[in-house]
């Protein structure tokens, strides 16, 4: 009973897939641009360093920002070409801030960089293959965008028994996992046998969604004998969620608080299997992506592989702009992506889709009172009580409603989407989540100036002692030199009178 | 400039109002059926209570100086004016679906601070209220009668307030609870009175909405289909009324009926589908639910056999309203990767000569 | 009638002398609530609200004699965090979200005089004796005492832009829509 439980994924919702407009037709290379624009974080951790000059020329591979710190990833040219300019442009983050970004001019020639290509991949060393990954700047393409050599490397040290390659493409419209997939399941499986062999796992399964039935078949025949174990996982939102996909696969639950690593566990994307092979098998670094462009406003929607770098604009313009006017233009999932500010801003390794939504698919957005009926509390995958969470919050009780668990909040979408009076209560949780952080941020702050202060404080009364000090000795030597002078004096009276 | 939009750009299509919408469409069979046993008379009661309520509502809107509009298209003035009209004799007077619609919608409701502030569920408040107040009028019910009188012949009934002695019967609760007070028991108390065919059917007096037990459970299916509701409140409500009326009907078969007579007399069934359920007055999880739910049902066959009235329901609602914070407090979900207790769940280390 | 009347007032001469004889052993010596209050504040003695330091305005909330609206640079956060625990009622209505902001020293003006440097009180202002004068940001605390000194008016506070680290989303401005709309539809 606990066993099948533990099985059965928790909450979560079904939205309409709308998958079918962009997934039928294959992978298009999508044009050079004139501009690309690196910015030069493209990955959770510190942004790599502008190792390239104004000016210089560049070639396809050739590293142009060097990752830094121990959380980080290089960034390389997409494309030969020239720099034109080292700088800031929009970043893809909702709040349209600028970011430090490599502005490129391509050449259109295409040139690469001299390929380091092992003879046998299989037999590098798991250490190498991980040093490899990370030096070819490869982050996880579901969305989140770790640096996946820190995620092998610290596998490897921890000891995984589970690499768990990750094809829940759970949000609508996204179907770039599952081109992928269907295209390139040869390259995908090697990625998955390499990245096996750098973390020493024993087993590696492949969590496909069962909406998804010609990439299961595709990717099946190309594991078959490989002992890489591909398996359907029931369709829903939100099945990609690393976590979820553990428990329906394996049973196991991972920790509050924890990485899957800490149950030995090791969780990546398809997608990014392919780009470990190709950085291992063809020395090729990550500079470009798969990306779903798609939505009610696009005309031909289609998934492309993109330059990194290329503005969004041309994406939509590559599949034949817009046949409606869009509502809302948004970079990723419709779940859990954001809100477009400028088209200008660039495809970087986390963008899986660029959508242009009409107002119809957005549905409602009147928020209307909660009437309680806990459909949130179904959907939520992790077990929380989002109205009740929204309800502190609205008032400002941040800890009543970290008490409640807003901690564990994923931020994946499903209370808002499944709530009858279109409360926005993933936009709370996360507008309380931003408010937690700038609170630490600012107590840090109160406690740096509480010791500058106190310091201060000690060092004026230091000065103002020591001046009383020094004040009190002058006065005193005063006073002892009067003293020897009227003693002096004193005794020549007495000498003199005794005289 | 138009604020940032935040995720999720997709919206299920589901609003207030059209839960409320097809909560009325799951009553429309019992309230039709209503109709057609209790003639006119129940038409303009049923009629009478919902036009209060809007009335009502609207006016207290106004007088706070909120919207009017958005409250009322939400439906659930008139929803629970629905509601409280099904369980009201159906030949009570007009004033009476007026009285207790206003109160459902003002006291039951917007004191409270409106839609989804209310403690307890305006419906059983105001069936509550008006059972204490006007104990004659809300217990003087009609038999189904082959000849019902005509449209305007029932308006004198409803409007008029005359007959209703002529006619008055005794629910079936409220028949055998006298009857034990002459000393009979329940074998003699129930005959010729009572047929479980009869009752299912529910050509029977009773309330309005409340006889047509498999009408009702036709809408409650219905509803779970819809996933309007889930099953957890009624079918715990369902089992609340029916496991101690079978342990006492064991013991003691004279004096105490059976499972089937609890669940299919009164307003068990309307109250487990549709009064158990209500969103704003129970508990938000599944477990929370199911322990209402039988709380419910507990305190309905207790207040039916020992209490002083005759039927419970309404009461057992609000006391379980009640309890419905605590419950909240206690019952809460288990978070992901979280001890019930919310702890961290110990970690499971990698098995290393895994196969 | 005479009965009740004499037992009641028996009853609450009692209670009221019970009470009484509590607040006189139960007392809690000294007030610790002073303590408390100076830890939430930002203790950068600046003085913006007219009380000798941080120590003095927490004497002042304690005492009742200053509104938890008294301190500027501390902005809502603060209020909420006295209002919740003096147990009192905060109008926000007439606080200003202090927004993080950094003194600026325009260099064009600056002469050097030192005066802002002597009053900073977290140290955050670097320079000596005709040299222009720099903000060490880290430190900064935006509560102006350098901007009421300095004789040239070069000292400006800012307004610190957000950065990607530091943005984050807006409170949803949302109220039940039967309240939101506040007008008669009629």
């Amino acid at each position: 009973m606990s066993f099948l439980s533990r099985l059965k994924p928790r909450g979560g919702v079904h939205p309409e897939g709308r998958k079918a407009s962009s997934a039928d037709t294959a992978i298009r290379a999508m044009p050079l641009q004139q501009r690309l624009y690196v910015p030069l974080q493209q990955h959770i951790g510190a942004p790599a360093k502008p190792v390239v000059r104004v000016g210089e020329k560049v070639l396809a591979g050739q590293l142009i920002g060097a990752g830094q710190g121990n959380i980080s990833a290089p960034v390389h040219a997409p494309t030969s070409g020239w720099v034109t300019a080292i700088g800031d442009h929009p970043a893809p983050h909702p709040s349209g801030l600028p970011a430090a970004t490599v502005i490129i001019e391509p050449d259109g020639e295409g040139r690469w960089i001299e390929a380091d290509v092992p003879a046998d991949p299989f037999a590098l060393a798991p250490d190498d293959i991980a040093a490899r990954v990370g030096a070819a700047g490869v982050v996880g393409l579901g969305g989140a965008a770790f640096p996946s050599m820190v995620k092998l490397d610290a596998s490897r040290k921890s000891g995984v028994d589970t690499l768990i390659i990750n094809g829940g493409e759970c949000e609508p419209y996204l179907t770039c996992d599952d081109r992928i997939m269907r295209e390139r399941a040869a390259e995908i499986v090697s990625g998955i046998r390499l990245m096996q062999r750098a973390v020493g796992a024993a087993n590696a399964l492949v969590g496909i969604e069962d909406n998804k039935p010609e990439a299961l078949a595709a990717m099946r025949a190309a594991a078959a004998a490989t002992g890489v174990e591909i398996r359907a996982v029931p369709a829903m939102y939100p099945m990609g969620w690393e976590k979820q996909m553990i428990q329906v696969l394996l049973g196991r639950e991972v920790p509050a608080e924890s990485r899957s690593a800490d149950i030995g566990v090791l969780v990546h994307n398809v997608a990014t299997a392919w780009a470990v092979q190709q950085a291992i098998c063809l020395g090729r670094p990550l500079v470009s992506r798969i990306v779903t462009v798609s939505g009610g406003a696009v005309a031909q929607p289609a998934n492309l592989e993109v330059p990194l770098g290329t503005p969004v604009q041309a994406l939509y313009d590559a599949c034949g702009g817009f046949n409606a006017r869009p509502a809302r233009l948004v970079l990723g999932g419709p779940m859990m992506g954001h809100q477009l500010t400028h088209t200008s801003v660039p495809v970087v390794k986390g963008t899986s889709g660029v959508l242009a939504l009409t107002q119809s698919e957005i549905g409602l957005t009147q928020p209307a009172p909660c009437i309680r009926c806990s459909s949130c509390v179904r959907a939520c995958p992790v077990g929380l009580l989002p109205l009740e969470m929204a309800a502190r919050i609205r008032t400002d009780d941040l800890a009543a409603a970290v008490a409640l668990g807003l901690k564990d909040c994923i931020g994946c979408g499903s209370c808002s989407y499944v709530c009858p009076s279109s409360i926005p209560l993933v936009h709370y949780f996360n507008y309380a989540k931003g408010e937690l952080m700038a609170q630490a941020r600012g107590k840090l702050k109160q406690e740096a100036t509480k010791k500058l202060a106190a310091e201060r404080s000690a060092r004026m009364e230091r000065i103002a002692r020591e001046r009383e000090e020094a004040a009190a000795a002058r006065k005193a030597a005063k006073e002892a030199r009067e003293a020897a002078a009227k003693e002096a004096a004193a005794r020549a009276a007495t000498t003199e009178a005794t005289a | 400039m138009t604020p940032l939009a935040h995720s999720p750009h997709a919206h299920a299509p589901t609003s207030v109002s059209r839960i409320m919408a097809t909560v009325m469409l799951a009553l429309v069979p019992a309230t039709l059926f209503g109709f057609w046993l209790y003639g006119w008379p129940a038409v303009y009661l049923w009629t009478v209570s919902l036009l209060a309520a809007v009335a009502g509502e609207a006016a207290v809107l106004r007088l706070q100086q909120r919207a009017v509009k958005p409250a009322l298209l939400d439906g659930s003035g008139v929803l629970t004016a629905w509601l409280l009209a099904l369980s009201l004799p159906p030949w009570a007077p007009w004033w009476i679906a007026v009285v207790g619609s206003l109160f459902a919608v003002i006291v039951g409701k917007q004191v409270f601070g409106g839609i989804g502030q209310n403690v307890f569920n305006p419906a059983m408040a105001a069936r509550v209220m008006l059972l204490i107040s006007f104990p004659l009028e809300m217990t003087t019910w009609v038999p189904p009668m082959s000849q019902l009188p005509g449209m305007l012949d029932s308006l004198a009934v409803t409007f008029g307030g005359t007959q209703l002695d002529a006619v008055s019967s005794a629910s079936l609760l409220g028949h055998v609870k006298t009857e034990f007070t002459r000393g009979l028991d329940l074998q003699q108390a129930l005959s010729g009175h009572y047929s479980p065919l009869q009752a299912l059917w529910g050509e029977r007096s009773g309330s309005l909405g409340e006889t047509a037990a498999l009408l009702i459970l036709l809408g409650g299916v219905f509803l779970i289909a819809r996933r309007i509701i889930t099953w957890h409140a009624p079918v715990a409500m369902l089992a609340g009324v029916a496991l101690p009326a079978l342990l006492m009907n064991l013991i003691d078969p004279g004096h105490y009926a059976g499972p089937l007579y609890h669940l299919l007399s009164g307003g068990v069934m309307l109250g487990a589908f549709f009064i158990a359920t209500d969103p704003v007055t129970s508990p938000n999880t599944a477990a929370g639910q199911l322990a209402f739910g039988l709380g419910c049902g507990l305190l309905t066959y207790v207040i039916r056999t020992w209490g002083a009235y005759p039927e419970g329901v309404a009461f057992a609602v609000m006391l379980m309203n009640a309890a419905t914070p605590m419950i909240d407090r206690y019952v809460k979900p288990r978070i992901y990767g979280r001890t019930r207790k919310g702890d961290i769940l110990a970690a499971q280390p990698a098995k290393k000569d895994a196969a | 009638m005479i009965v009740p009347l004499i037992s009641l007032t028996v009853l609450g001469v009692v209670l009221g002398l019970i009470l009484g004889l509590a607040a006189r052993f139960f007392k809690v010596e000294g007030n610790p609530l002073v303590e408390e209050l100076e830890a939430l504040l930002p203790g950068s003695q600046c003085g913006q609200c007219g009380y000798p330091g941080c120590t003095g305005a927490a004497q002042a909330l304690a005492d009742g004699s200053a509104p938890v609206t008294l301190c500027p640079p501390g902005g809502r956060a603060v209020v909420a965090a006295l209002a919740a625990k003096l147990g009192v009622e905060a109008d926000l209505s007439g606080v200003k979200d202090a927004v993080p902001s950094i003194a600026d020293v325009r260099e064009e003006l600056c002469i050097g005089c030192t005066r802002c440097y002597k009053v900073c009180p977290t140290d955050a202002i670097l320079g000596a004796a005709k040299h222009i004068h720099a903000v060490f940001k880290e430190a900064c605390t935006a509560c102006g005492s350098c901007v009421e000194v300095c004789p040239t008016e070069a000292i400006l506070l800012r307004p610190i832009p957000p950065t990607l680290q530091s943005w984050g989303w807006l409170k949803p401005d949302v109220q039940p829509r039967a309240a939101n709309e506040g007008v008669l539809a009629a």
